[in-house]
Formats: C-alpha cells, sequence, structure tokens
C-alpha cells in the first residue's frame, strides 16, 4: 500500500464521515437468524443418519454432502445469490456458501468452456478456504506429530 | 428436539464474520480463510470440540467446522499412520465435502446458466 | 489558437450533435429516464450466447440506429470512436468488425463517453472528418465477472457500491451546423488522492471530477452561472456530496444546477445502493434524455463531467490505489 501524502490523508478524513454505515444491527440480525437456520438443517439431517445406526462422528461426512448439495442447488437456480443479498455472512459462512462459492463460477465461467472456464475457473473464490484450511490442520499435524514422538 | 442450541451456536459463529464483514475492511474470503484457520487453531488446542458438544451441527456447518473436520482428520491419521499422516488426514477427512463439491459444481454448471441481474 | 489555459479546447466551429441513440438493460428501462431510450431490452442477454456478445450487440445496435437518426449515410460517416470496460475492450472492437467503420478504440473507464465526444470534436472541428460517431458501452454481467464476482455468488453488496448501468449511448458528431453543440472540452489529468476501496469509486472519483470542473472554470473564466446544468457521470450520491463540497471549499457552488447519472438514472427503490455507474451510465443519460431536452430547449447549457476510475483487478490486488480522471464537455444550443 503506497504511503499516503499529507493531501491523501486529509482527504481521506473529510470522505471519512460522508461514508454510509451498513446497517449493522439488522444485518447482524439476519446473518445470525440465517446461520442459525441453516445449521438446523443440517442437524435436522444429521439426526437422521443417526437414526439410521450411523454415530454422530460418522454422521458428520454424509450431512456435510447433502448440505454442499443444498448449496450447489440453490446456486444452481439463481436463489442462493439472493438469500445472500440479506443473509451475508448468514450464508457465506455455512458449508452451503463454500458450496455456492465453487458452483458459482463454474457456472459463470461455462461460457468460456468447460476445460478452461467451468474447470480452471471452479475454485477461484474457494480455493484460499481449501488452502489455508489444509495448510493449517497439516502444519497443526505436523506439531502433534512432533510433540507425540 | 433441542435444536436451539444449533441454532445459537450457528448463528452466533455468523453472527461474528458479519460484524468482521461491515466493520473491518476485510472480504468475506478473508473472513472465511481467518474463519477456517481459527477452526482449526482452535482444534488443535483442543477447544473445538467442547463448542461441537454444546452447539453440534451449529459448529460443525460453518467453515470453522470445516478447519475442524480437518485437523480431526489430521490427528487420527497421524495417531495411525506417524507422519504420513500429517499429509493425508486432512484431505482424507474433507474427502466427502470436497469431492462434492467438485462434482455438484460440474453438474450445476451443465445444468443451469447464470440469470440476468 | 483553440487553447485555453492548460487544459481546455475551445472549439473554432462547434461541431453538433446531429443524432444520437441509445439501448438499455431491463433494470434501466424501469428507471426515471424510461421515456427516453430508444430500446428497453426484455433480458440483458439479448438472445446471444454469453452477456459479452450481448453488450457488442447491443453497442453495434445503438451505434446503427444513432447513424439512422442522424440522416447521415453510414458511408459517409468517417470514424467509429468507442470503447467499454472489457480487457481489451472487446465489446467496442468487435462492434467495429459488424460495423465496418475505421476505427479508433478508447478506454477512459466511465469518462469514455466524454473521452470520444472530445476526440471526435477535435477531428471534427480540426477540419479531418464531417461526420463520425462516438459510442461507449457497458453491461452489469460483464462487468461483474470481469472485475469482481460470478452472479450466482451470494455475496452482500456494500451501501457504497454502484450498479453497472447495461446499455449503450452512441452519438454523431458533424460539421453540420445544427443544435446542440459542442463548445468546449477539458481533458483531464490523472488524480490519484489515495482511495484504494473498489467497492467506493464515488470517494475516489470526485477528486478527479472536483479537478476537472475548476480547471474548466479556470481556463475559459466560465462560473456556474453559464451553464443551466452540470452533470457528473457516476459519483454516486457519497461522490456527488463530496464534489459539491469540494467546490464550495474553493469557491464554487453549484448545488442548484448539479446532478449526477448515477444518481438519477435508477429510482431509489430499485436498490442500486450508492448509484450506477458504467461507460454507459452517463452515455446514456447524455445521448437520451439530456440530449432530447436540449433539443426541446429545457437545457441550453450542459457541462458534462464524466470521470473514470483507472485501476484493474490486478492493480487492486497488488495494493495499489484508484488513479481517476474526468474529462468535461460543453454542450450549449448556440
Amino acid at each position: 500500500m503506497p504511503v499516503l501524502t499529507k493531501e491523501q490523508q486529509d482527504y481521506k478524513r473529510f470522505a471519512k464521515n460522508k461514508k454510509p454505515k451498513p446497517p449493522l444491527l439488522k444485518n447482524m440480525i439476519m446473518a445470525f437468524i440465517v446461520g442459525g437456520i441453516i445449521c438446523t438443517i443440517g442437524q435436522i439431517i444429521l439426526n437422521f443418519f443417526v437414526s439410521r445406526g450411523l454415530t454422530p462422528g460418522q454422521a458428520g461426512g454424509p450431512t456435510a454432502i447433502i448440505m454442499v448439495f443444498l448449496g450447489s442447488f440453490l446456486t444452481g437456480i439463481g436463489v442462493y445469490d439472493k438469500i445472500g443479498k440479506y443473509a451475508g455472512a448468514g450464508s457465506i459462512v455455512p458449508i452451503t456458501g463454500f458450496a455456492n462459492s465453487i458452483v458459482s463460477p463454474a457456472m459463470e465461467f461455462k461460457r468460456e468452456g468447460f476445460v478452461f472456464g467451468v474447470a480452471a475457473k471452479m475454485f477461484v473464490v474457494a480455493g484460499p478456504v481449501l488452502v489455508y484450511g489444509i495448510s493449517s490442520a497439516t502444519l497443526i499435524g505436523l506439531i502433534y506429530y512432533l510433540l507425540n514422538m | 428436539m433441542d435444536y436451539v442450541m444449533d441454532f445459537i451456536v450457528g448463528g452466533l459463529i455468523c453472527l461474528v464474520g458479519q460484524i468482521l464483514m461491515d466493520t473491518t475492511k476485510l472480504f468475506p474470503a478473508h473472513i472465511l480463510v481467518l474463519f477456517v484457520t481459527l477452526g482449526a487453531v482452535l482444534s488443535g488446542l483442543g477447544l473445538y470440540q467442547p463448542l461441537v458438544d454444546i452447539g453440534k451441527a451449529g459448529a460443525t456447518i460453518p467453515i470453522t467446522g470445516f478447519g475442524h473436520n480437518l485437523v480431526t482428520g489430521v490427528i487420527q491419521d497421524v495417531d495411525q499412520y506417524g507422519l504420513l499422516g500429517v499429509f493425508t488426514g486432512a484431505l482424507r477427512s474433507a474427502a466427502g465435502g470436497i469431492t462434492a463439491a467438485i462434482v455438484f459444481g460440474f453438474l450445476m454448471a451443465l445444468l443451469f446458466n447464470p440469470k440476468s441481474k | 489558437m483553440k487553447k485555453l489555459g492548460s487544459q481546455t479546447i475551445k472549439f473554432e466551429n462547434p461541431p453538433s450533435i446531429i443524432g444520437t441513440a441509445t439501448i438499455v438493460g431491463p433494470k434501466e428501462g424501469q428507471g426515471r429516464f424510461k421515456e427516453y431510450y430508444d430500446l428497453i431490452l426484455k433480458d440483458s442477454i439479448y438472445q446471444e450466447k454469453s452477456w459479452e456478445k450481448a453488450e457488442t450487440k447491443i453497442l453495434k445496435e445503438a451505434v446503427e440506429m444513432a447513424i439512422k437518426n442522424s440522416k447521415v449515410p453510414t458511408d459517409k460517416i468517417e470514424y467509429l470512436i468507442a470503447g467499454d470496460l472489457l480487457n481489451q475492450i472487446i465489446s467496442a472492437g468487435f462492434a467495429a468488425r459488424e460495423l465496418g467503420l475505421p476505427f479508433l478504440g478508447i478506454y477512459g473507464a466511465c469518462s469514455t463517453i466524454a473521452q470520444g465526444a472530445l476526440l471526435g470534436s477535435m477531428i471534427v472541428d480540426g477540419g479531418f472528418a464531417e461526420n463520425l460517431v462516438a459510442a461507449v458501452s457497458s453491461h452489469f454481467c460483464t462487468a461483474e465477472r470481469q472485475f469482481r464476482f460470478p452472479l450466482e455468488l451470494g455475496n452482500q453488496r456494500k451501501p457504497t457500491s454502484q450498479w453497472t448501468v447495461t446499455g449503450a449511448g452512441a452519438m454523431v458528431i458533424s460539421s453540420q451546423i445544427q443544435n446542440p453543440r459542442i463548445t468546449f472540452a477539458t481533458v483531464g489529468k490523472v488524480i490519484d488522492m489515495g482511495e484504494a476501496d473498489p467497492n467506493d469509486m464515488g470517494t475516489a472519483m470526485a477528486p478527479a471530477a472536483v479537478d476537472t470542473i475548476l480547471r474548466h472554470f479556470q481556463d475559459t473564466g466560465k462560473t456556474p452561472d453559464d451553464y443551466d446544468l452540470i452533470l457528473t457521470s457516476d459519483l454516486g450520491s457519497i461522490g456527488k456530496h463530496i464534489a459539491e463540497e469540494l467546490l464550495k471549499q474553493k469557491g464554487y457552488d453549484i448545488s442548484n444546477k448539479y446532478s449526477d447519472c448515477g444518481v438519477l438514472i435508477f429510482y431509489p427503490e430499485q436498490d442500486v445502493h450508492a448509484g450506477a455507474s458504467g461507460c454507459a451510465c452517463a452515455a446514456v443519460v447524455t445521448c437520451g434524455y439530456i440530449y432530447k431536452e436540449m433539443l426541446n430547449g429545457k437545457y441550453n447549457r450542459v457541462l458534462l463531467v464524466a470521470t473514470g476510475a483507472l485501476m484493474s483487478t490486478t492493480s487492486t490486488q497488488q495494493g495499489e490505489t484508484i488513479p481517476c480522471i474526468a474529462h468535461a464537455i460543453s454542450i450549449e444550443n448556440l
């Protein structure tokens, strides 16, 4: 980030109080409610698998797959972005948001073909989550291994 | 049924995300990276499991839960396979979700087009 | 000498705008100026296979319509000056391919229509052509997928965000003597006040608009009283407010005759947050509403100040700030 001149700093100060703030309370409430609903749906699905004889640990896998499918499908039919407009983090943070971030570029770049479009661009939004998630988990695993050697 | 804690824990994690989105210069991508890493670190310290015990899906569905899932998998694999487990555990435990995302992503791209706005 | 001061041109034989055309998408067609557009699309993909192809078609047809409205035969149109927001200005380039006119592609981001009009005026006043067309296009979907995010991504827009206008505006500039006429033009300098938030273009662009407006007044000796309307392209509600205040600080009160296309194009209920943006923003308002109301005599002296943000996704990701530019053209009934 370049260092700002005095004139630029003055402008920043001047412009700062002209910026409208996002409706924080409304956004917080919507994020809480939608996030809560999505997690509750996940719990219902998890309970279904447990009732079929899986342990809660085992049920996590199929639940994640179904949640990913739901997020993908809602993205495909063009509904997920409408939810996101109101829900903000409530639809971005859950795993359905992860699915949305993969499906939306896959759909978007179809016009550039199935190799350079769909396939190449699929992780353009979700990539960082995978890279940092897997890297940090691997690092923690290494630390765990070294501590328990 | 006791879905109350799910709702509250899940809602709270998303709420924190919303606050970060609205009050800082962080983009959603930064926040997701922060959350998944935080989930992983807390999991490594043994601090995320208690949250899962209370909130169940409310703690596993948000992206922090994905970080926890990855670390749980790594630790299991290290216990079982030693050093090799460091490299296999994370992706193995996330295999279902990631494969689903790729396959469904491709499927939805085949079936649907983005809508005009 | 046709030059006034350091950045302003005074046209000796002010070129005339003898025909215009505007095509807009459905959202714009529900906005404030719906009565003034030549064509409102039912779907912004306009039966094409991609939004980029649709944008090219929209630009091409706007040019064709403007030429028809000007009553100049197509073979007497000597140049096409055009630009858009996309990488390598493909909408303009591919439209030019279809139109077969000698082509000068230009890029000024959202200031492109003013840049095109002033360059076109220099060409006509300089005796290098008798008739030419200046045109620009933009499209919400092409802009989103290039600059921001895939359309179906569930992100939340900020209150400072602006909505890229889907549409195209074209004007035929001629040596024929007919109102309205382009009398002055002020070429802007790149101004960067250190703003780096790509979700708040208005704050970034306002200083450039102010710089060019001040330069225009200083070079010409004019004041706000010499105009019926001063119109910026897409500062949005925040940028407009900033520009007004900055000008007031410098001794120019334009508040009773100042508007911004970005604030006007959509109604507040259309929920575009800070306002509209895109090359087509200024173009469809100028070539539609302003042109027609100048023919009616509602406005006789308009100063159009179009601003552009000259960054790319790469520059933003590399931590750069947002450099902006503003070009002004004075359109008058003589």
